[in-house]
This record gives C-alpha cells, sequence and structure tokens, in this order.
C-alpha cells in the first residue's frame, strides 16, 4: 500500500496536456479581465501593505511604494492577491489527491540541506529583485507578456532563460 | 463580446471571486505539472528533465493562439486587453537577475508558490527571499530608478515593432516550439539520468 502511495507522489501530467490546459487558463483570464496572470505582483502588494502598516509615513514618501499605494483601497485588495490565495488552495488540493502533502526540503544528496535552503533563499532574493527591474516575473512578464506577443514579454522571456543557462554551469554542483 | 470586465458585462465585484477561480485552476495544473519540485523545473538547464519547458512553451502558444482566434471571431477586443509595456532595459537586465535567481533557487515565485502550499520548505525559504529582494529593491529605488525606466518603447508587440503579421509570427513561433520540444526530447536520452 505505503509504495502505491510513494508511486502516485511522482506521476505528473503529461506536459503537453498541462500545458494547453494552462494556456487554455491564461485565455479565459484575458477574456474575462482583459489582463493576464502573475505572480511575484501578490509578493510585492504583501511586502508594500507590511512596510504601509509599520512604516506609513515613510511608504507615502517612497517613490516606490507610494505607486502601489492608493486611499480609498487597501495594498491588499488586488488582484493577484486573490489570484495567489486561489493558486495556493488549486496547489494544496491537487498535492493533497497526488499524496504529495509533506513538510520536507528537497535537494540533491550530494548537497546538505543547510547548503540547499541557503542556496534557496539567495534565488529567491534575487528573482524579488529582478522581477521589480523587469516589472514582472516569469507569470507575469514571460508568459502574459508573450502570449499578447509584447516585445518586452519576449525579451523578459529570453533574458531569464538565457541568463539562468549561462549561469547553469557555475551551479551544477547544487543540482547534478 | 469580451474582456467581459472591462466591457462590463459582468460587474467589477466579481472581479476578486474569478481571481481565486482562476488562481485555484492555475495553482492546480501546476503543482499536477510538476511545477512544486525544484529539481524537476531545474531539470531544463541541466538536459535531464524538459517538462517546464514544454508546459510553458505549450501555454503561451496556446494562449497566443486562442487570443488570435477570439479576436478573429469578434470574441474579444484585443484593444482592451493588457499589453505589458516595454522598458527595453529593464526587461533584459531583470531578465537576466531573475535567471540567476532561477537556476539557484530552483523556483520562480509562480512555482514557489505551488510548492508552499505542499509544504516544500526549500519554497518556504525561497518565498521569503524573494520578498526581501522586493524590499531591498523598494528602498533602493533611487538608485535604480534610470534602470527601471531606461528605454521605454510603450506597449508595443514584437510584430508592430518588428513590422509582422501576428498570424505568421504566432504560427512561426509554434513551429520554433515543435522544434524545440523534438531538439529537447533526443536532449534528454542522451544526458544521464538524474533519480529524484
Amino acid at each position: 500500500m505505503k509504495t502505491n502511495i510513494e508511486d502516485k507522489s511522482k506521476i505528473y501530467y503529461n506536459p503537453y496536456f498541462g500545458g494547453v490546459v494552462l494556456g487554455l487558463i491564461l485565455l479565459a483570464t484575458f477574456y474575462f479581465t482583459g489582463r493576464g496572470l502573475g505572480a511575484s505582483g501578490a509578493a510585492k502588494s504583501t511586502v508594500v501593505a507590511a512596510v504601509d502598516k509599520l512604516a506609513p509615513e515613510h511608504a507615502q514618501k517612497s517613490a516606490y511604494y507610494s505607486k502601489f499605494l492608493s486611499d480609498d483601497e487597501h495594498p491588499l485588495n488586488n488582484w493577484l492577491v486573490f489570484e495567489v490565495i486561489g493558486m495556493l488552495a488549486g496547489a494544496f488540493l491537487s498535492g493533497a489527491l497526488s499524496g504529495r502533502l509533506k513538510f520536507r526540503t528537497e535537494h540533491n544528496p550530494k548537497i546538505t540541506t543547510k547548503r540547499r535552503l541557503i542556496f534557496a533563499g539567495i534565488g529567491g532574493f534575487f528573482f524579488g529583485f529582478g522581477s521589480q527591474i523587469a516589472r514582472g516575473c516569469t507569470s507575469g512578464a514571460a508568459l502574459s507578456g508573450a502570449a499578447v506577443l509584447s516585445l518586452g514579454g519576449f525579451i523578459t522571456m529570453m533574458a531569464i532563460f538565457g541568463s539562468a543557462y549561462g549561469f547553469a554551469y557555475f551551479f551544477r554542483k547544487l543540482w547534478i | 463580446m469580451g474582456p467581459l470586465i472591462p466591457q462590463g458585462i459582468i460587474p467589477g465585484q466579481w472581479n476578486n471571486v474569478i481571481a481565486v477561480l482562476i488562481g485555484m485552476a492555475f495553482g492546480f495544473i501546476m503543482e499536477g505539472s510538476g511545477f512544486s519540485s525544484s529539481r524537476k523545473i531545474v531539470g531544463l538547464f541541466y538536459g535531464y528533465d524538459f517538462t517546464v519547458l514544454k508546459v510553458f512553451f505549450t501555454a503561451t502558444v496556446t494562449a497566443a493562439i486562442g487570443l488570435l482566434y477570439f479576436s478573429y471571431l469578434g470574441w474579444i477586443d484585443l484593444s482592451m486587453v493588457h499589453i505589458h509595456p516595454t522598458y527595453v532595459t529593464g526587461a533584459i537586465v531583470g531578465g537576466v537577475v531573475m535567471g540567476v535567481g532561477f537556476v539557484t533557487g530552483g523556483f520562480c515565485p509562480g512555482t514557489s508558490f505551488c510548492g508552499v502550499a505542499i509544504g516544500k520548505i526549500d519554497a518556504i525559504i525561497y518565498t521569503l527571499g524573494l520578498m526581501a529582494g522586493i524590499f531591498v529593491f523598494s528602498e533602493a529605488f533611487s538608485v535604480f530608478e534610470k534602470l527601471y525606466d531606461g528605454n521605454y518603447l510603450g506597449e508595443i508587440t514584437i510584430t508592430e515593432f518588428f513590422g509582422l503579421s501576428p498570424y505568421l509570427f504566432v504560427f512561426f513561433f509554434t513551429l520554433a516550439a515543435i522544434a524545440i520540444f523534438f531538439i529537447t526530447s533526443i536532449i534528454v536520452k542522451r544526458v544521464e539520468e538524474v533519480n529524484y
């Protein structure tokens, strides 16, 4: 029985099936809202809301936070925040159905858990920083941007994947 | 005719309800495709698993073709659809910085949220790092403002910029995606298998 569960947890959708469904979800998003999907925007809203709560004067004065603050709406009352709440629920459901719910750190057995976690934090930091420079991440800029043929979307997409391939050699010991 | 909410066909109050529902579908299909696993994602940079590349390009092509058909059939007014603005400097520099984050952290923001949802501790740490990166950028914004606003070309599409037909462009983009899928299927057979 146990082996049965373990087997199921490694079975994923066919990537082309997953891609077509994801593309249809993105198409539906444009059809309903006139905008695409996103992810880093919700993290940004969280940061803006936290800074606004802890240091409201600083947030109002900042040239960056103030772009995302308005008098009549809370920074968390944002489409992408609701979308990410849904995302967490949807991913949780999928994980539950496939027996993948478990607190664990996934890493290459050749490196320690600590090393994996340090690099996960560093990677998140770089991605967060870069997503602000490019005004969006893999979801908002690359995927949703390229779907509407945005020039910037294509440039960001090529820059993300090109850079990751370019730097992959230097970080190979983390993964293989 | 779409887009439904900007046109007022569905009242604006539904916006957040639709956001949660779309998000659920998005998270469900991403997790089910394997995006909650950093080692599966990173496979595309080392040649042992191209799942993410296949899902990503299939989704892009599907949505791009769908939008052109919807527009052709008069179901959506593309002039009311948000085009991600083109700031050339930011798009390149930001993309390169994100690429470093991708290969060190093993996630992008959307995939890390999927990892968080199923209890991946590395994804939780990644998400904290993500917010730290956003915070530091925001605090240091004045230093990076020129980079952020550099070479703005407007809300322009790649086909407008190069003077191409969007239909032909998407057709050739689809062919390129199929060629990439074929090439990666050859690479994956030649690269040493990684078990995870």
